[in-house]
């Protein structure tokens, strides 16, 4: 940036510098902080990661906090089974790149096994609270990493960064504990254990000029592609596996991107043209419409929809 | 490294913006969630979705009448028993932006615990939205919310006397309430210092808003033409951050969480990336965030270690993710080596040499009681200072706070809601600083060993004995 200043001005710039860091960087900053604080206080942590964006970004800011030493912690991946094959695909290089330990927890196999039962509109996201508190309880985690932002949704607004959850996973939004200053307050008792959201400040529009300043590579699916799509609750639907359309739904081509990547069965995509990061950086910024009402269909279903799911376990 | 370093503003004009933090208190139907859900309306960080949802709501509920429009509330009130019951029971965080800044919202509610949501707001933020309602005045809860933001020594306050309307923008009824703001703010020592102390709350602003209408919440009213101040926004968007007015003023403090000492376990995409494998096999740093101040490649600095004399050595390096800075500052995470090999751990502290004073097993502190479980004298409990917990022996409770007269009062207890002095033994010594002038060393939590809860919010002050005028003031 001094390249552009000329000589006279670069007094002035020291003088900011040592004064004020950017929004991205105080948020950088911010979580690497968490982060670090819950591997030094857990005895096990671990991350959950999706493949999506946020997941994404919380791994690039562990690899940050650690350099030039390995991310200190598993993955924990829940599977629906219905997920986007890329994203899979893009999940297992993540891990080999990294050197990471990979736990997947999955939908299908306790469905299989007759413990849980798939739900009458197909949707699987409802059901990965399950899975994941059974990984957590087999793999004795006692703080999970998520990409959980408060901007996302009325419930996650109210959530603490290291939020307490009880024997049966449960978040109780009346009894939460008061987070003061930097001091993060992660004791439990057995049985109880912590999730911690780091990027719990960050807005979409801040991921994605995160994304973009640090370079971060994500599933293809985040930018404008061609695909068949057909017209289900207001959203356009992928043709696939899972995802069929009824007779009377027409599939059609068009050109669009995922703002966020869940479960094919009730993830819808948008029609965009944002074919690189700085396109979808300007796209997100222009948005009128939010990342969770444009593209699920789990959180269109009551207003209280998160939170409802967040009590019982849910991410 | 990829600090953006924020420039004057005729210097470039796509400058990246700047992170400020605010917080709202306000009793209850004072209108603060319509105020927020203003704010966020106006400077349009609501999205249609949103926005068509809560027009949904307001109209089944009933909401508008002769305003028609929405319950602006809805927008921050997020749990089902908030919307219900029509109050907001808990801290929400809220996000918009301007052209200059990226604002974080504590919304922070006014009946049940409301102590422990202020406290909460307040302790991270740049400044304070007071909301009054123009019709009431002056609440025992304006006294005590003042009192809070005057202890924890928030930068700035600015008191909106809400509801404006409903007393037909009537500037006698503005002046009076003023006038009674700034007689509470003197009582209290609010304003009357000099900026940059950091000893006091610097300014105290009061604006006559309308959260329903909007008027001087964005934009400056013409409905209230006797008033010739700024409107909320340009006050939030214009006012120096608190980390701003402070790295200027204090001494380097770096509590360290973690040492990153990977031996062979570097990590497989940095090697990738070519990083030199035997260069970095006797890689040791010390990761943290720093506190306050700023350090330097070659600074001087002690290093820390409860129970331990200072140990002082010079700053070899501070890395970052793979590049080496030559300084860095609050509130920057980085990893910083030493010269010398010392033993360091978590919960050491490393610090500019020479400005610290000795670490002290007694503690002597403000409290600001969070839990319905009150305190008693001889109670143990956890004290966790920086990255260190330490076990603490409450030896006992020197009085709390009346809010008529702003003195300290007689208790041998505190309970929810109090703030009080009490002096507490600790298991190790810490260095411990003053809060007056240090709002990240000088804070502490209380916690309670049985359930791990947080009791309390610790604010350090200097023994009795150091300064015998400050025994009675918070």
């Amino acid at each position: 940036m001094s390249t552009f200043l000329t000589e006279e001005t670069t007094q002035v710039t020291e003088a900011a510098v040592s004064t004020r860091l950017s929004s991205l960087d105080a948020l950088e900053s911010e979580a690497i902080h968490i982060i670090r604080e819950v591997v030094a206080e857990f005895e096990k942590p671990a991350l959950l990661f999706s493949g999506g964006k946020d997941s994404v970004v919380m791994l690039h800011l562990a690899t940050k906090a650690f350099w030039p030493g390995k991310v200190p912690f598993p993955v924990l991946h829940v599977d629906t089974g219905h997920n986007f094959p890329e994203v899979i695909d893009f999940r297992d290089r993540t891990v080999d790149r990294l050197g990471l330990k990979l736990v997947v927890g999955s939908v299908q196999e306790f469905i299989d096994r007759g413990e849980l039962t798939e739900r009458a509109d197909g949707t699987r996201n409802p059901l990965q609270t399950v899975p994941l508190l059974d990984a957590i309880q087999q793999n004795k985690f006692d703080a999970v990493f998520g990409g959980g932002r408060r901007d996302e949704d009325k419930a996650r607004a109210k959530e603490r960064i290291l939020s307490l959850r009880d024997e049966f996973g449960q978040w109780d939004p009346r009894n939460q504990r008061p987070e003061l200053w930097n001091l993060y307050n992660g004791r439990h008792t057995v049985g109880q254990h912590v999730r911690a959201f780091p990027i719990s400040n960050w807005t979409e529009l801040d991921i994605w000029r995160y994304i973009e300043r640090e370079n971060i590579e994500l599933p293809g699916l985040y930018y404008a592609h061609d695909r068949e799509v057909f017209a289900r609750d207001g959203m356009w639907r992928a043709v696939g596996e899972v995802s069929q359309p009824l007779p009377h739904e027409e599939v059609i081509t068009k050109t669009v991107r995922y703002r966020t990547v869940g479960d094919m069965s009730c993830t819808g995509a948008v029609e965009s043209d944002a074919a690189t990061v700085s396109d979808v950086v300007i796209e997100v910024a222009a948005s009128t419409i939010t990342e969770r009402g444009a593209t699920r269909a789990d959180d269109r279903i009551s207003e209280a929809a998160m939170e409802d799911r967040k009590k019982d376990g849910y991410f | 490294m990829t600090t953006e370093a924020v420039l004057p503003a005729d210097l470039e004009t796509a400058l990246p913006t700047t992170l400020f933090r605010f917080a709202t208190a306000g009793s209850v139907d004072d209108g603060k969630s319509t105020l927020v859900g203003r704010l966020l309306h106006d400077s349009k960080a609501i999205l249609a979705d949103t926005l068509d949802a809560v027009a949904r709501t307001s109209s089944d509920r009933g909401f508008g009448g002769e305003k028609g429009g929405i319950d602006l509330a809805l927008l921050t009130d997020g749990l089902r028993a908030e919307r219900e019951q029509g109050i907001t029971i808990d801290v929400a965080y809220r996000y918009f932006a301007t052209d200059r800044r990226s604002f974080i919202l504590a919304d922070c509610p006014g009946h049940v615990q409301y102590t422990k949501n202020t406290v909460t707001g307040a302790s991270t933020a740049d400044a304070v939205v007071v909301l009054i309602d123009a019709r009431k005045g002056v609440l025992e809860q304006t006294r005590r919310h003042l009192s809070v933001l005057q202890l924890l020594r928030v930068a700035h306050v600015i008191v909106a006397v809400n509801k404006i309307d409903l007393v037909d923008f009537s500037e006698a009824v503005f002046r009076e309430i003023q006038a009674d703001v700034q007689k509470v703010a003197r009582e209290l020592g609010i304003g009357s210092a000099e900026l940059g102390t950091a000893d006091h709350i610097d300014d105290l602003l009061v604006i006559p808003v309308s959260a329903l209408d909007g008027d001087n919440v964005v934009d400056r009213s013409e409905r209230t033409p006797w008033y010739d101040g700024p409107a909320l926004l340009e006050v939030l968007e214009t006012l120096p951050a608190a980390d701003e007015i402070d790295t200027q003023l204090e001494s380097f403090r770096f509590p360290v969480q973690l040492v990153i000492r990977p031996q062979g376990a570097l990590a497989p995409d940095a090697v990738a990336a070519g990083l030199d494998v035997e260069a970095f096999r006797d890689y040791r740093a010390y990761a943290g965030q720093i506190t306050e101040g700023s350090v330097k490649v070659g600074d001087k600095v002690s290093v820390l270690t409860p129970g331990q004399d200072p140990r002082t050595t010079t700053v070899a390096g501070i890395d970052f993710a793979g590049e080496s800075l030559q300084e860095a500052f609050a509130p920057q995470s980085v990893a910083i080596r030493l010269a010398d090999e010392f033993d360091v751990a978590r919960g050491d502290t490393i610090a500019a040499a020479g400005t610290v004073r000795e670490a002290s097993a007694d503690l002597y502190a403000a409290l600001c009681w969070l839990s319905p479980k009150p305190l008693r004298e001889g109670a143990k409990v956890l004290v966790k200072h920086g990255t260190r917990t330490v076990q603490a022996l409450v030896r006992s409770v020197s009085g709390k706070l009346d809010l008529a007269s702003f003195k300290l009062e007689g208790a041998s207890s505190l309970e929810l809601n109090d703030i009080g002095h009490a002096q507490l033994r600790l298991a190790a010594p810490l260095p411990l600083e003053n809060y007056l002038h240090h709002r990240r060393t000088g804070a502490f939590l209380v916690i309670d060993p049985q359930d791990g809860n947080t009791l309390a919010a610790g604010l350090v002050k200097d023994h009795p004995g150091d300064h015998e005028d400050e025994r009675y003031s918070i």
